[in-house]
């Protein structure tokens, strides 16, 4: 009975002791919870919100692009596309078949469809097929409880309502490459489009917008439970829309005349502000391709393509500029200080030393001045006037007209041409310069290069006396005067008596029988156009040849015909548009551009929405 | 049967049904009740708020083992203490059968399919192993006690069946048999030292068993030391285990609000995790209820092992809350990562058919003894001789 006693008191102890012990224990737990749930709390509720809520982007709507008048140019289309989810359809086959009776579905798209299905969770859409018209997507709609799973999305796609007409100047936009990726997470968003080319890529920044964010809540498997809302939530802001300079019509209009030629490009600028209102190159693209995007064998197409159609050649065309530089020529001479009325007698050839330089007229023009010089384009004349100037005053004056160097223009890709001059020799060649280049210079060949656009530029220049900056940003709003801009472009330092002359030979070139481009002349009143044709030689032409006969363009292969050019502003009296054309391989300047060029500027001045209010105001007033 | 008689004189054997049914202590099955609706409410948000499939299931198994419970306690200890070792030989054997059937090409298995339940041998065990040892130890006068040799039959009585359940191989329950047992012995009065011998020894073979550790066995416990290496891997039960808990704070995120829990980042939620599960929607504060209502059980278990006249009584009435215990501690510091991850459930809380069974059948056996605390059993066992 002791001993049960002693060991019931045994047991008692030990008990108390365990239930101590445990008591030990479950402080320990207490604290672990204090520990985890009180001090270490805020990481955790960090790291479950990591866990469970992801934010996402919301994709900004893309600015559109405007002409002038408020057309798009650019916009942007509602896609909808069919969507399924594995899961929620069941047997997916069956329900692909039944969705073919209402947006057509090969079999080769349903095995790509179901494939595609299985790689992904099955929660996660896939896309069955886009683009679908508004009567497609009521036929899903309608039939929606025969298609689970199935669902109507609308995507945004980019539309150019221009189509070739415009692609070299809007450009397009496409998937966004590695390159393009620098941090802006909006860019990795799976099928956001940039601009890549024209316009679109020039004015991205203002163009693309800021991107929303919203935030989901995702399980485990990644699944969106449901969104959230708080302040990080923002909407997207949608890009600003662009107004162009550039008038969608005459566009039009330009590039379709220009597509009677194989290669060329054209320029129309407004000469007192520098819109640019028309800018053409042919032949051209279908900026559509891209936004689909175009397979291997089609991009490698468009870049063999000897014609170049994915090339803006009007702003990154160069071309010797020939006898339009003829103008540059003589501005620099007058500034020189010679005299306007001194004769040169032309015999057809002109010799530096041993060199003979021949006129383009093999029996010569003559005794002439410059104002005939230019209107009959006179080689000999410019020859002798520029080894009297001297080619670092000519290309002094290039330059203030804006040719051998970017013109400014707010589109990517623009080249700069080339003005040489005895510092460049020197740095280029390691040479001096040899006054026997000099005629050559004169003329608008040899190292001389320039874009149609340069020349656009430098026409413009001449014809307003204003140092104007291409440019397809409208700065003025449609309705105001022109002109309240036309005084932000700076006066030219080039006495009004050197531009008098050098208009006054460009109105002989045209209007003046016996002008070289006489038969391209405007005769409405008050639309008449000054001119210079100029026709730039590709190939060399031997001494032995000139003595055999030169051989007509038209026996050449076409790529070593001469290209034609041509430049004009009008009207006379106050100048308002100037217009460059270039015809690749196109032979005579005269022949080939001139006709072009006066179809672009009549109908550009046809255009001219004064002219054209004025015309209405005299219809109204005349109605009884 | 005399009848009557005052209760303080009266062998509890002759007690009648009603007052035996009087003598239970309800307090004890409110606070039982009242962990089981914790259980049942967690269930239900485990569904994402629907009573299907778990919670409705555990609320018809809490029912059937309440019933079980309460004619469990309406046997005499006597008749457990008479076939103890028989009862024990039964899980023995059900342990051998499922080690067997599962080398067999079977896969792993740990329970018996018997229809109605799946029958787990190694949750038998636990039951088995305390009568087992209650009954050993009610044997063994205080001199008994002192000598070595008295030790090896009931070592030998723990480690068989710790040997076939590590076999399985159950980590959690294996710890848990020897913890209840570890601390059945000290009950019993076996000497500190020994004790301290045993953990010495223990800490001694660590370095040895590590090196006869299997790559994998090396990396769980790695895993378990430091689970944010590993957040993917073997180590991203813990490591979400450890962010509900913590991100539910002081308050909780809500009921059915537990992000972790509700989107599926919280592994086995409705059974061994459910803690944490709680722990997330009711902060620090339903977890400190929920371990009140379990120090509650635990000190009715104390009450009544202290009640008993009997050894066998207070051993068994020891052993069965040490089992309790076990889970409870064993659970929660898993899933706090105080220990490594080894499966053992929340008692009466996780979802789950025979931890449910022998957990309410236990304390069916610990009301059985409250009942019968005055009853006195001789050494030898099957009469009064007091």
């Amino acid at each position: 009975m002791n001993q049960e006693k002693a060991r019931s008191q045994l047991f008692t102890r030990r008990a108390a002791f365990l239930a101590g012990g445990k008591l030990l224990l479950l402080s320990t737990l207490v604290g672990r919870m204090y520990q985890l749930q009180i001090v270490d709390s805020d990481r955790y509720q960090v790291l479950a919100k990591d866990n469970s809520i992801s934010p996402r982007l919301l994709p900004p709507m893309r600015g559109r692009i405007l002409d002038r008048y408020g057309i798009p140019l650019a916009e942007n289309d509602q896609n909808y596309r069919v969507e399924v989810i594995s899961e929620q359809a069941g047997d997916l086959k069956q329900i692909l078949a039944e969705l073919s009776r209402y947006v057509p579905l090969t079999d080769d798209d349903r095995a790509r469809i179901i494939l595609e299905a299985k790689r992904k969770q099955a929660f996660i859409p896939t896309i069955v097929s886009e683009n679908l018209s508004w009567h497609q997507v009521a036929a899903v709609e309608v039939n929606a409880p025969d298609l689970p799973g199935v669902s109507i999305e609308v995507g945004q796609r980019r539309r150019y309502t221009q189509g070739r007409t415009a692609a070299h100047i809007i450009g397009y936009v496409a998937a966004v490459s590695e390159d393009d990726i620098n941090g802006d997470p909006i860019l990795s968003m799976p099928g956001f489009r940039i601009g890549k080319n024209g316009i679109e890529k020039q004015y991205e920044t203002e163009l693309r917008g800021k991107a929303g964010q919203t935030k989901v809540e995702v399980n485990a498997v990644g699944r969106i439970v449901k969104e959230i809302k708080d302040e990080d939530c923002r909407d997207p802001v949608a890009g600003d829309d662009l107004v162009l300079s550039l008038d969608s019509d005459l566009q039009r209009f330009v590039q379709e005349r220009l597509a009677s030629e194989l290669s060329a490009s054209a320029v129309v600028l407004d000469v007192q502000t520098g819109d640019v209102l028309a800018l053409g190159s042919t032949p051209a693209y279908d900026p559509s391709i891209f936004i689909r995007g175009l397979t291997l064998r089609e991009w490698q197409d468009l870049s063999s393509d000897p014609l170049r159609p994915l090339a803006n050649k009007a702003i990154a065309g160069e071309y010797a500029p020939g006898s339009t530089f003829k103008v540059v020529v003589a501005l620099a001479a007058m500034k020189a200080g010679l005299d306007p009325s001194r004769h040169v007698f032309c015999p057809g050839v002109y010799s530096v030393g041993n060199t003979r330089f021949h006129c383009w007229r093999k029996g010569g023009h003559g005794s002439v001045d410059m104002w005939n010089a230019l209107k009959l384009s006179c080689d000999v004349f410019f020859y002798d006037t520029a080894m009297q100037t001297g080619i670092d005053n000519i290309a002094a004056m290039a330059r203030a007209f804006g040719l051998g160097q970017p013109s400014g223009i707010d589109m990517p890709g623009e080249r700069r041409g080339l003005i040489p001059d005895s510092n460049w020799k020197r740095a280029t060649y390691g040479e001096p310069w040899y006054p026997g280049e000099t005629p050559s210079a004169g003329i608008g060949q040899g190292f001389i290069t320039a874009t149609p656009l340069q020349l656009a530029v430098m026409t413009s220049r001449v014809a307003s006396g204003r140092a104007i900056t291409p440019h397809f940003r409208r700065t003025t709003i449609v309705g105001d005067s022109d002109a309240a801009t036309a005084s932000e472009a700076p006066l030219m330092d080039i006495p009004a008596k050197h531009f008098d002359v050098v208009r006054e030979g460009m109105r002989r070139v045209i209007n003046d029988a016996g002008g070289t481009a006489y038969r391209s002349r405007i005769a409405e009143p008050g639309m008449e156009m000054a001119a210079k044709t100029g026709t730039a030689q590709v190939r060399h032409i031997s001494l032995s040849e000139h003595l055999a006969g030169v051989r007509k363009n038209e026996n050449l292969p076409w790529t070593q015909r001469d290209h034609a050019l041509f430049i004009a502003f009008a009207p006379i009296a106050a100048p308002q548009y100037a217009v460059c054309c270039v015809v690749e391989h196109g032979g005579g300047g005269s022949a080939v551009a001139g006709p072009i060029v006066h179809d672009i500027m009549l109908e550009t001045e046809r255009r001219n929405p004064a002219r054209v209010n004025f015309a209405q105001k005299l219809a109204s007033t005349t109605q009884p | 049967m005399r009848w009557p008689e005052p209760l303080t004189t009266l062998s509890r054997a002759e007690l009648s049904l009603t007052e035996k049914l009087q003598q239970i202590t309800w307090g004890l099955i409110a606070v039982i009740c009242a962990i089981s609706g914790v259980g049942f409410v967690m269930l239900y948000s485990a569904a994402n708020g629907s009573i299907d499939p778990w919670a409705m299931r555990q609320m018809i198994r809490f029912g059937l083992g309440l019933v079980v419970l309460i004619g469990l306690a309406m046997i005499d200890p006597r008749v457990w203490l008479r076939h103890a070792y028989a009862f024990y030989a039964i899980a023995f054997l059900l342990l051998i059968y499922v080690d067997v059937a599962g080398r067999t090409g079977m896969g792993a298995q740990r329970w018996i399919d018997l229809k109605v339940i799946q029958l787990q041998p190694s949750e038998v065990m636990k039951i088995a192993l305390v009568m087992a040892l209650a009954r050993y130890f009610h044997r063994l006068s205080i001199d008994d006690i002192g000598s070595p040799l008295s030790l090896v039959a009931p070592i030998v009585l723990v480690l068989a069946p710790v040997g076939l359940v590590m076999m399985q191989p159950d980590l959690g329950t294996a710890l848990m048999l020897m913890l209840v047992a570890g601390g059945m012995f000290f009950a019993a009065g076996v000497r500190l030292w020994k004790f301290l011998l045993v953990i010495a020894a223990g800490i001694g073979a660590v370095p040895v068993a590590w090196n006869l550790m299997h790559d994998y066995q090396k990396n769980r416990i790695l895993t378990f030391l430091h689970p944010e290496n590993d957040p993917l891997g073997a180590g991203y039960h813990s490591w979400q285990a450890k962010i509900a808990l913590g991100s539910g704070g002081l308050f909780g995120k809500g009921y059915l609000m537990g992000s972790q829990s509700h989107l599926d980042f919280l592994p086995e939620r409705h059974t061994d995790f459910i803690f944490t599960m709680l722990a997330e929607e009711f902060g620090m504060v339903g977890c400190v209820l929920l371990l009140l209502l379990y120090t509650l059980v635990f000190v009715y278990g104390f009450a009544i092992a202290f009640s008993s006249r009997s050894h066998f009584g207070r051993i068994l009435a020891i052993g069965l809350t040490l089992n309790m215990f076990a889970y409870v501690f064993i659970n929660m510091a898993m899933v706090m990562g105080l220990l490594p991850v080894v499966g053992v459930p929340l008692p009466l809380v996780s979802y789950g058919g025979t931890a449910m069974l022998t957990v309410l059948a236990g304390f069916g056996l610990l009301i059985g003894v409250y009942i019968n605390r005055d009853l006195k059993i001789g050494q030898r066992g099957l009469q009064d001789d007091g």
